[in-house]
Parts: C-alpha cells; structure tokens; sequence
C-alpha cells in the first residue's frame, strides 16, 4: 500500500479549517472572473511551466461550464525547448483553447540570441519587446502573468492588478493601493494591467496542487539522463548551435529543470526526482530559490526591477 | 535490489505523510507595522531565517549586500527590502507580502510601511489581515505611529492585535520596561476598541522570543510570537453569517445553462435554500451548486462557486444572491468611515466611482461628519480629507449598493472610491450606517433626463440657460448617451415629436407636471424623481 506513488486527496473542505490551497484556489477564481467580466480584452500569458499549467486549470475552473473567454498568447522567444513547444501546441489543442503565438521576427532575423547581445539585451528583444509589440498589435487591455509574489524580491511588492502606462511599463510609486478583494479595473485608452491571480501563491503551493488536481506539465520538470554541457556548477542544456562545449563538458547527466525558460539561459540541476512526491520532496529539502538557475537574474543587483520597470512580467 | 525498493517506498511513504500534513494546514495573514526604527524589517528576516523559510542564495545575497566580510553579519533587514529605491533611503516605502509556513500553518505577511506619509499602505495590508503585529521600540514606547496602527487595525476590523515590545536586549530585558509598556498598549487598544490583544516581549536583532522562547527573560512565561501566530484561532471565516453571493459573471454556455459565478462572501448555500435576488427582490431556490471539480452539497465562504436557480430570474453582474430570511439593506444613502489614499483631498459633491463587491456605481460624498485625529484619536470638524486622513462621510451612489455593516461582514461592507477623472484608487470606505434604502430614497431623487416635444425643449433650454444650467439638447434616442450627460453634470433635454411613444417605450414612469415650462423647472429645482414631461 506504501508504495503507490500517487494517493487520491481531495482537496479539504472541512468547513472549520479551509485548506490553505482551498483558499488560494478560491481567490484565484475570484481574480479570473473579474477581470474577465470589467475588461474588454484580456489574454492570458501562457509561458508553458508550470505556474502557466496551474493557471489554465484554474481559468477552467473559473468559467466552467462555459469555455475560457479569453485566447493564450505564447511570446515564443525562438529559443524554447522543443519538449516546451510539443507540450505547448498537444495541450492546447486536447483542451481546445484558442492560442496565439507571437515572435520577435525582425530580432531574430538579425540573428538576435544571448550569446552575441547578452542575456539582459537578448530578453529586452525576445522577451519584452515582442510582449509589448503583441499586447498592442491584438489591443488586450489586460494580460494574465503567471507570476508570484515569493520569486523574487521586487515581485514581493506587486500587485495583483499591476497598472502599466501607455508604454507597457511599471512605476513602482505609481501602483494603486488594493484593499480587501475590490480590484480598480479602471484604465485609460493605451494603458493596461497585469494580472497575477497566483501572486499568494508559494512554489510549493503550485506543486502540492499540480500533484492534487494532475495537472499535465512539461516532462523537463522529471529527471531522466539528458546530455548536458557541464561547466562547474552549472548544467547547461544543448538544444542551440550556438551552445558548445569544451572538450569533456559534454555527458549525459541525470537531472532536470526547475524551471523553464529559453534552453541556453536555463541552467538544469543534478535529481533523482522522476515523479511529482520525488519533486516536492526535493523541493523542501533545497537551500537555495528556483530563481537561483536563472542566468539571467544575476547580471545585475536588482536585475528584474529593472526588467519590470521596461515592460517584462 | 529489494533494499533499494524499500528505501524508496520508505521515502514515498514519508513524502505522502508531509503532503497529508501540508493539505491539513490552514492560512493565517497578517501585517506588520512599525515606526522607522522599530525593526520590522529586521523582525521579519529573522522569523523567516529562524523557522528555516530563507533560501541560501537569498541569504549569501544580503550578507554580501551587507557589505560586512565576516560570514555572521547577516543583515536581516535586507532579506525583506525590496526595491532598489528604498535600499537606496534605507526605508521601506510599499507593501511587501511575505510567506512562509510551518508545521502547522501557511502564513502570508502583508510587510506595511511605517513612514507616515505611507498610511495607505498600512491600511492596504490591514484590509485582508486576521491578525496585526505593531512593533513597539522598548526603549522609547508607544509613539504617534503605534497609535495610528492600533487605531487602523481596530478601523479595519482586524480581529487579533499583538504588540511586540522589540529591542528588549537595549533596555537588559527589564521586566518593569515591559509591563508598564504593555499596560500602555492594553490601555489604548480598549480605547480604540481592540477586542483581541497580547503583548510579547522580544529583540528581533537576537532572535528572542521571535521563534524560540528564550531564557534571558526567565520572567516572561507566555508564548514566543511564533507560538503566538501558529496557535491563535482565524475567526474571519463567516460560513455561519447569513448567505452572500456577489454576482460576478453569468455562465452561459448553452440555452439550458444560466449560471451565476462568484465568491460566496458569507455563510453557506444548499441545494433547496430560498434565496433573494438583489436589487430586484425576487425570491427563488438554489438548484444546484455547479463546480469544476463536480456539484456540491454545500458551499460556504470564501470558496468560489457557480449557482443555478430553480426560477429564471433576471441577474446580472453587480446583483448579490443573498439569505431570502437575513438579506442586506439595499441601500444608496449611508454613513461611513473612510481613510483616504491620494494625494488629491477628498472634494464634497465630485463624481466618484464606487466599487462594492463586484458592482461599480457613480457616488458623491455628501457630507464629512468628522475627521479623526490621529494624535488624540478623537473626532474634528472637517470639510475634506487629505491623503492619509481618516474620517467618517456620508455616501450617496446614483444606483443602490447591496451593504451589510462592515462590522458585520468585511467583504460585503467595504468599498473603494475611483476618481472617475483620473481613474486613481483615492478612498478605502467601510459602511457604518444604512441613511436611507433605494425604496425610500427614490423620491429625494434629482431628476436628470427631460423628455420634451419640440416647442417645449426649446423653451426650457432657454429658460436654463439664463438660469446658468448647463443643458444639453438631444434628438438622441440612446440611454447611454443620457447618462453620460447626466455624469457630465448637464441637463439631457431630449426632443421627440412623439413624447407619448418614446415614454412608453423607453421609460416606465408617467409624465409628471402640467407641460408648462414652470412645473418642470420646479421639479428639476424642487422636488423628485425623474422628470419625464
């Protein structure tokens, strides 16, 4: 009996102690419908990972019966893994979702990638300016993020609807106070919001309700060997040309990824953990944030303000 | 082989137990707040590091940061300032959410500034809060901002209060400093009306008393603030309060579904429970509770559901389904305490936008009863509120709001005023006092739409325009285009050859007055309702 890997909880509804996930589920919801019903365009930002998979379920939730009001925009760097673009596109047509995909073309026609501009002009190109340039082509007036509030440490003050100006960008001073659950839906012709309905939500809360609800996500979650360049600390994963080992770097390495960016700047970690309890457990026994393998985050002290204020989730 | 197998049934094993254990665990919020200096920055760090919630990288960042080279220097004060802004003034200016978890709770931390000119951010984080931390410096004891905080944590109805007396290691942990201080506090949360209340001797910089009990104040026998938080009952969950469903959004997929959407605010729904349709007052039975996960027996707050009713009723978004025996007052008239949150002042007569639950209506605030000050916590004779001002209105909303007194329900008796200009979030407004209900307060009503045939319009637009009326004559058909006008503050003066057929058919009231011009500039100076001449 122990040894059955995945045991059928349902989510508590004991009336005295909500569960915790019980809670967040509900505000979740609560987000979703709001919005879908004060704007008149919204979309919803659908990165792939695992916080993206955890808010489509939650999307489903929030409107069912009815379907998802609401179309997935993808901002496909060109640099995704290929396991991220099959999951992407077998998801989204088993569920039936509308999905839009959008790429900075001019960019990557002139050959754009982080190794010839670095990773923080690399993401300004591929990352903001092709979300700024799709938000306005299609003219969505609000946009959900997948983002939470325990990443990062300037993540740590936004807000559930966060207000950006008629350029896409974000004045920490300028953010309206939000009270209780009363959300100010209220925007000026070329301005929009950022949605974040899973900002209370911990890294562990995503996984515990992926584990819970089984959720699909992307198999680079789940260790298996995979060849890799090894340099250091870091496991780097080989998918682009323009990535390439020094003699001996490359082996096959069991690992996985914590979480998915564009394979060159998304460093893996040596696991064991195959299975979604292995993932959870490993996660609390770690020292160190999910961000930490993030190449991108330590260019600069305060790198992802910075990325905030231009326009990036 | 085997002994491989069983070591790793052992682990699943083990991993289930933990997850059993993290779905029992329940949510407690709460916020922080304290003057510049008080350390509540460094009270934070310290309950995450010490209850093991702090990655490694995140803590080899601030001790870098810190720019100390001895491995010990931790400054735990950089663990929760943010942005690159208030590392630069050394204070934290927004609020910041936290979280962290142990065996027994999730806990989520609404870190609120304590900079004066921040208040709204302390009534942001207060908003959603179970409980409140105030931090008190033990060496210079309860200051303007301690009372500010208690004053808007008792404003807000946050049900437990805990004063944590920091820096007890500057003042040799004396036993006489913290009595006296925790008198102090006892004093003036009984006169601000805090009902639930522990003061907790502690020195954030240690870590005494923040996580572990500690011996250096062998005379101090209560629990540390950690034991505090994991053990102090959440009494915010409503499911025995009369029924409340805010309407969100009607689900239709198909012409044999009419669903409707929302967070139940308070109590708890059956399948067979009579309930009342807001504003309209029609009364029907809940069908069935409609959820992604299957339909369930029962639902109580705050889970988030669709319902299906036995009657086709007419709901839409902003409606509230609600207990048929226990509704709420439907109310456009009413008393209420507001803290304002921009830096325009609260102007007497301005259209404000008001938004309650999932309904957002025109507004006027008609009165300023008082402000409080701060200071002395008693009431002064004011017209406005500046930013930070807290004080008591009276709000009049063009279209009824479905209120319960905040006192009795925080999400059915809350409120955000928008500036309809600027679109800025400008006021937080609990409901103290229904004035008046829609049904009685239809009368007092200025009228704002005229329907005149031709010579009529002309006459009377004349007429306002020497009296300095602002009028606007229309041959426009369309009630949005009225009611702009009529949120412009302009008379809509609408010209039609056949009064009669556009009365009928677009208004369901009869004509009012003689047809002279008199009777209407009576009715639109003097007395009520909508004028349809």
């Amino acid at each position: 009996m122990a040894s059955s890997a995945v045991v059928d909880v349902p989510i508590s509804t004991d009336r005295q102690r909500l569960s915790h996930l019980k809670q967040l589920e509900a505000e979740s919801i609560h987000i979703f419908r709001e919005v879908a019903s004060e704007f008149e365009k919204p979309v919803m930002l659908y990165s792939i990972g695992k916080d993206s998979s955890v808010m489509l379920r939650l999307a489903q939730k929030a409107f069912y019966p009815a379907p998802i009001p609401f179309p997935l925009l993808h901002v496909d760097t060109g640099y995704k893994f290929r396991e991220m673009l099959e999951f992407r596109d077998n998801y989204t047509r088993e569920l039936g979702l509308d999905l839009l995909v959008w790429r900075n073309e001019a960019a990557l026609a002139e050959g754009a990638n982080p190794v010839k501009l670095g990773t923080q002009r690399c993401c300004g190109l591929l990352k903001t300016q092709a979300l700024l340039d799709a938000l306005r082509h299609y003219g969505f007036d609000a946009a959900f993020g997948g983002a939470r509030r325990d990443e990062e440490k300037s993540r740590a003050k936004e807000r559930i609807y966060s207000f950006r100006d008629k350029a896409g960008q974000w004045d920490p001073k300028a953010q309206r106070p939000e009270l209780w659950n009363l959300y100010n839906s209220r925007v000026g012709p070329g301005e929009s919001i950022r949605v974040f309905p899973l900002s209370n939500w911990t890294e562990l809360d995503i996984w515990h309700y992926i584990h819970l609800e089984r959720i699909p996500i992307v198999p680079l979650y789940f260790a298996k060997e995979r060849r890799m360049l090894v340099r250091g600390d870091s496991l780097i994963p080989i998918e682009q040309s323009f990535v390439q080992g020094l003699p001996g770097e490359e082996q096959m390495v069991k690992c996985r990824l914590r979480s998915l960016g564009c394979s060159p700047c998304t460093g893996a970690i040596r696991s064991d953990a195959d299975t979604l309890p292995k993932i959870i457990a490993e996660l609390v026994s770690f020292r160190s944030s999910e961000r930490a393998n993030r190449i991108i985050d330590h260019d600069q002290d305060g790198s992802m303000e910075i990325k905030k204020r231009e326009g990036y989730f | 082989m085997p002994l491989t197998q069983t070591l790793e049934e052992q682990a699943t094993f083990e991993i289930e137990e933990f997850l059993a254990a993290e779905q029992a665990k329940d949510l407690l919020r709460f916020s922080t707040a304290g003057s510049v200096d008080d350390g509540k920055s460094t009270l934070i760090g310290r309950l995450l590091y010490d209850s093991r919630n702090v990655y490694e990288d995140h803590v080899r960042a601030v001790t870098r940061s810190g720019g100390g080279s001895a491995a010990s220097s931790i400054d735990f004060a950089l663990l929760t300032d943010g942005l690159r802004a208030e590392r630069e003034q050394g204070i934290t200016i927004d609020v910041a959410y936290r979280f962290f978890s142990t065996a027994r709770r999730k806990f989520i931390i609404a870190d609120t500034p304590g900079h004066e000119q921040y208040t709204r951010n302390m009534a942001t984080g207060a908003s959603t809060a179970d409980l409140a931390i105030i931090l008190v410096d033990a060496r210079k004891g309860l200051l303007t901002q301690s009372r500010r905080h208690a004053y808007i944590a008792a404003l807000l109805g946050i049900p437990h209060v805990v004063a944590a007396i920091n820096k007890m290691d500057l003042v040799d942990y004396s036993e006489e400093v913290f009595t006296r201080l925790s008198s102090d506090f006892h004093e003036l949360a009984e006169r601000v009306g805090l009902k639930s209340v522990e003061a907790i001797p502690i020195s954030a910089l240690e870590g005494d008393n923040v996580v572990h009990r500690n011996e250096r104040m062998p005379w101090y026998v209560g629990p540390s603030l950690l034991e505090y938080l994991e053990n102090v009952e959440v009494i915010c969950r409503n499911d025995d309060a009369p029924f409340r469903l805010p309407v969100q959004r009607v689900i239709r997929p198909h012409q044999n579904f009419r669903g409707f959407a929302g967070q139940i605010a308070a109590g708890t729904v059956r399948p067979g429970d009579r309930i009342v349709a807001l504003p309209s007052g029609r009364t029907s039975r809940v069908e069935r509770i409609v959820t992604f996960d299957g339909e369930l027996e029962s639902a109580s707050a705050p889970l988030s559901v669709t319902v299906t009713l036995e009657d086709k009723l007419d709901i839409s978004r902003g409606d509230l389904i609600a207990s048929a025996d226990e509704p709420p007052a439907v109310a456009n008239h009413f008393a209420a305490s507001v803290v304002w949150l921009h830096e325009q002042p609260l102007t007497l007569g301005r259209r404000y936008l008001l938004k309650h639950a999932s309904h957002i209506v025109p507004a006027r605030v008609q009165a300023v009863r008082h402000r409080v000050d701060i200071e002395t916590i008693e009431p002064r004779d004011a017209h406005s509120l500046e930013l930070n001002g807290i004080g008591e209105i009276e709000v009049e909303t063009d279209l009824p709001i479905l209120a319960d007194l905040y006192g009795e329900n925080r999400t059915t008796g809350s409120f955000i005023l928008i500036d309809a200009a600027t679109n800025a979030t400008v006021g937080a407004g609990m409901v103290r006092e229904v004035l008046t209900t829609a049904i009685e307060h239809k009368a007092e009503r200025r009228p704002r739409v005229v329907l005149a045939g031709r010579e009529l319009a002309a006459e009377l637009e004349e007429r306002l325009l020497e009296l300095g009326h602002p009028v606007v004559r229309t041959r426009v058909l369309e009630r949005s285009v009225w009611r702009a006008l009529d949120e412009a503050g302009v008379v809509a003066l609408v010209e039609s050859d056949d009064v009669a057929q556009v009365l009928s058919s677009e208004f369901e009231t009869e004509p009012v007055g003689d047809g002279s011009v008199d009777s209407v500039l009576d009715a639109l100076r003097l007395s009520g309702g909508k004028e349809w001449v």
